[in-house]
């Protein structure tokens, strides 16, 4: 079959401050798919996700990001958010003064204008809420509270679930979403995402263990080191990894010349 | 032309009891002041001799007064003498249909959701017959005259109410209080009149009625509002829609009386012109707003300023009375070049009183933006109370908050609490907003709505909604 890929990223490089972090970073995702990204703490797993949903900061040197077929490295982020890109943070932001509910709203509808839906009414959009909220056992208290001012690590972790589930992305990228999280928690918002797939939607877990994984059962698994994709395997990879450390990649690996 | 404009001036204004007075007149007195000037202003208006010789008392005392330089505001020397100090109401062109009006300006009242007949009346723009205003005012007739509440311009109050304006007039604000106070109170144009009789709860916010009526009450206006006792009344002063005018020198006095257990509430959303981006043109908004509470009395005072070159205004509250209650409620927006100095005083007179101030300011693009406020305790002041809170918001890196806090207490069994934070809208928020569709100027919009969440919510619903719509028009392109 050869189904244009939902995401394709070739051989891309981008650093930060001159610094070059991602070197030489191709990956292949297909709808339908979920691809876990491992590798210890400076690999660059989080630079990927933040360059992929164009953090400013980042300056992408070479290489190409195409999603569904479309190049979206001069996209801005909320372009390529519209697009179908979705970050699930590794720490959320707080914002004072604005609730949830009416955060969630504003990204919603914006969402539905670009792709050409009328602004969804309140009774419904108060429904929506609260039946993806069910989804991570969220209280419904939290819609009037600020987002995610005084939440609990694993509250706004749920929340970004929530978030993802109102959105709809074609693309979900956890960017160790697993982080901070008990085992309840990370059992329901494992099963939140689990809920969310479609054969028409893909995830990119990026994460430190393979405890998520679990859960959130891979596809494929790719492992990072030093900016570059340096293994890819089957979900068994995940407990290789596990078992042997972080250091039998970077012993396997060539070192940086 | 002309004779549309009166018509509109009277559909407007019409011949209301309780309404402004529809006084069109050609002459324009040249520029400059003396003695002259104050005594035509006050024969045009038919004051009585009591009223001319307050004027110029007022006058002659300014003549020894300097300018404030004080304020963390810079600009060049106003020239006292190169301004026009009586003009009648500017004819507005009157235009056959809004087609006919800067679509820039229109694009601006539809973001703000003016309701289209009120852009009308904001642009010119001839009126229907039918418009509803008329029929708005004789519901306000009846209500507010049932309840014996006096409403009107502070020219009709002078001649209808001379008892009621000489008691009060000047009792809160003195015309020596201030160079910019005894300059309004020798030539002040106009503004509004009220009083609230003993145990009358107003039926309605002052809101939308003086909206329209808020135009062409000139460059010195003067408001006076009286609560008796037991009363309740809300005001609403100004416009969201953006406000140009020909002159750039505004000096305003606003007294306030809440005689006991009176309850004052006082809104006021200012959007006068602010210049370019540049800094150039825009309105020099001098104001000095201040209130007095008798015994168990409470005045709120609730500010969004937007507009303006250059802000200088303190609405304060005197505590005279036991157990007296002042509130401050205040979101000042700079963006550009626009300059604010603006906060509150709180004078702690009689034992148990309590204020509670609320600041928020945000400063975008190269403006400045500071909060002076002072917290007076006197000694006879017990178990007084003062909770303040005051917080400045930056957007970008050539802009400045400054805080000037006073706090002079002289009883040693006050409570004084003073809070203050500083932030940014940091990377990381704009990113996050950024990442779930909403783009770089809406998310300003949604977290400086969210900064000011607690100011907005003191204001009157349906012009909270115009407020936040405005805080949005007034930060954009201070991101990008």
């Amino acid at each position: 079959m050869t189904t244009t890929p939902l995401l394709q990223i070739t051989d891309l490089h981008a650093g930060i401050e001159g610094r070059e972090i991602l070197k030489g970073i191709s990956l292949t995702v297909r709808a339908g798919e979920v691809h876990a990204i491992m590798g210890p703490n400076g690999s660059g797993k989080s630079t990927m996700a933040s360059v992929l949903a164009g953090r400013e900061e980042y300056q992408v040197t070479s290489g190409s990001i195409s999603f569904n077929g479309k190049d979206i490295l001069e996209m801005s982020p909320e372009d390529r958010a519209r697009e179908g890109v979705f970050m699930a943070f590794q720490y959320p932001v707080e914002i004072p003064g604005v609730s949830t509910a009416n955060f969630v709203k504003t990204a919603v509808q914006e969402m539905r204008k670009h792709r050409g839906l009328p602004p969804l009414e309140p009774a419904a959009f108060l429904a929506l809420m609260r039946e993806k909220m069910k989804l991570v056992e969220m209280d419904q208290q939290f819609l009037s509270r600020s987002l995610n001012e005084g939440f609990s690590g694993g509250e706004k972790k749920r929340n970004e679930i929530f978030q993802m589930a109102m959105l709809d992305p074609a693309l979900a990228v956890l960017d160790e979403t697993d982080s901070g999280l008990d085992i309840d928690a990370l059992r329901i918002v494992a099963e939140g995402v689990n809920t969310l797939r479609t054969k028409d939607n893909a995830v990119v877990v990026i994460t430190h263990y393979q405890r998520l994984l679990n859960y959130i059962v891979p596809d494929v698994v790719h492992v990072i080191w030093n900016g570059r994709i340096v293994r890819s395997g089957g979900k068994e990879l995940a407990f290789e990894l596990e078992e042997k450390g972080y250091d039998w990649i970077k012993n396997e690996s060539p070192a940086e010349v | 032309m002309q004779a549309e404009q009166t018509a509109l001036d009277e559909l407007v204004q019409g011949d209301y009891k309780y309404g402004f007075e529809s006084n069109i007149e050609q002459d324009v007195l040249p520029k400059g002041l003396s003695e002259d000037v104050v005594r035509f202003i006050s024969a045009k208006k038919e004051e009585p001799e009591w009223m001319l010789e307050w004027r110029l008392k007022a006058y002659r005392h300014w003549l020894t007064m300097a300018e404030p330089r004080w304020p963390n505001v810079f600009y060049s020397k106003i020239d006292f003498q190169d301004i026009i100090y009586y003009a009648a109401p500017k004819s507005m062109p009157a235009l056959n249909s809004l087609d006919e009006v800067d679509p820039e300006l229109l694009a601006t009242f539809a973001k703000l959701g003016i309701p289209l007949e009120e852009q009308k009346m904001l642009t010119g723009v001839a009126v229907d017959a039918v418009f509803d205003s008329v029929s708005v005012k004789t519901t306000f007739q009846g209500a507010l005259a049932e309840k014996g509440i006096i409403f009107c311009s502070m020219s009709e109050a002078v001649r209808e109410h001379p008892e009621l304006v000489r008691k009060y007039i000047g009792s809160v604000v003195p015309a020596n209080d201030n160079y910019y106070a005894a300059l309004n109170s020798a030539v002040f144009s106009d503004g509004s009149f009220c009083y609230v009789p003993k145990g009358v709860r107003c039926p309605m916010e002052l809101s939308t009625y003086f909206r329209i009526n808020a135009r062409n009450t000139g460059q010195f206006e003067r408001t006076l509002l009286i609560a008796d006792e037991g009363s309740y009344v809300s005001y609403l002063e100004g416009c969201t829609a953006p406000q140009r005018d020909e002159n750039q020198l505004h000096a305003a006095v606003v007294e306030l009386v809440a005689h006991e257990r009176a309850e004052i509430k006082y809104s006021t959303v200012q959007n006068w012109y602010p210049g370019d981006k540049n800094g150039k043109g825009g309105i020099f908004n001098f104001v000095t707003k201040r209130g007095i509470c008798d015994t168990r009395a409470k005045i709120s005072w609730t500010q969004v300023e937007t507009g303006s070159a250059i802000t200088w205004k303190y609405p304060s509250v005197i505590l005279k009375g036991d157990h007296s209650i002042g509130e401050f409620y205040s979101v000042a927006v700079t963006n550009n070049m626009q300059q604010a100095d603006t906060g509150t005083k709180m004078i702690h007179m009689g034992e148990n009183t309590r204020s509670r101030i609320v600041s928020k300011g945000i400063s975008a693009g190269k403006s400045q933006n500071s909060y002076r406020g002072l917290v007076k305790v006197l000694k006879k002041a017990r178990n007084a109370r003062n909770f303040s809170q005051c917080d400045s918001l930056l957007i970008g890196d050539r802009c400045g908050a400054h805080t000037f806090p006073y706090l002079e207490i002289a009883n040693k069994d006050a409570t004084v609490e003073h809070e203050a934070t500083t932030s940014k809208i940091g990377e990381d928020i704009m990113f996050y907003c950024r990442q779930r569709g909403i783009s770089a100027e809406d998310a300003v919009a949604l977290i400086v709505n969210g900064y000011c969440r607690d100011v907005l919510e003191q204001l009157p619903m349906e012009f909270a909604v115009e407020a936040k719509k405005l805080l949005a028009i007034s930060l954009e392109g201070s991101v990008g």
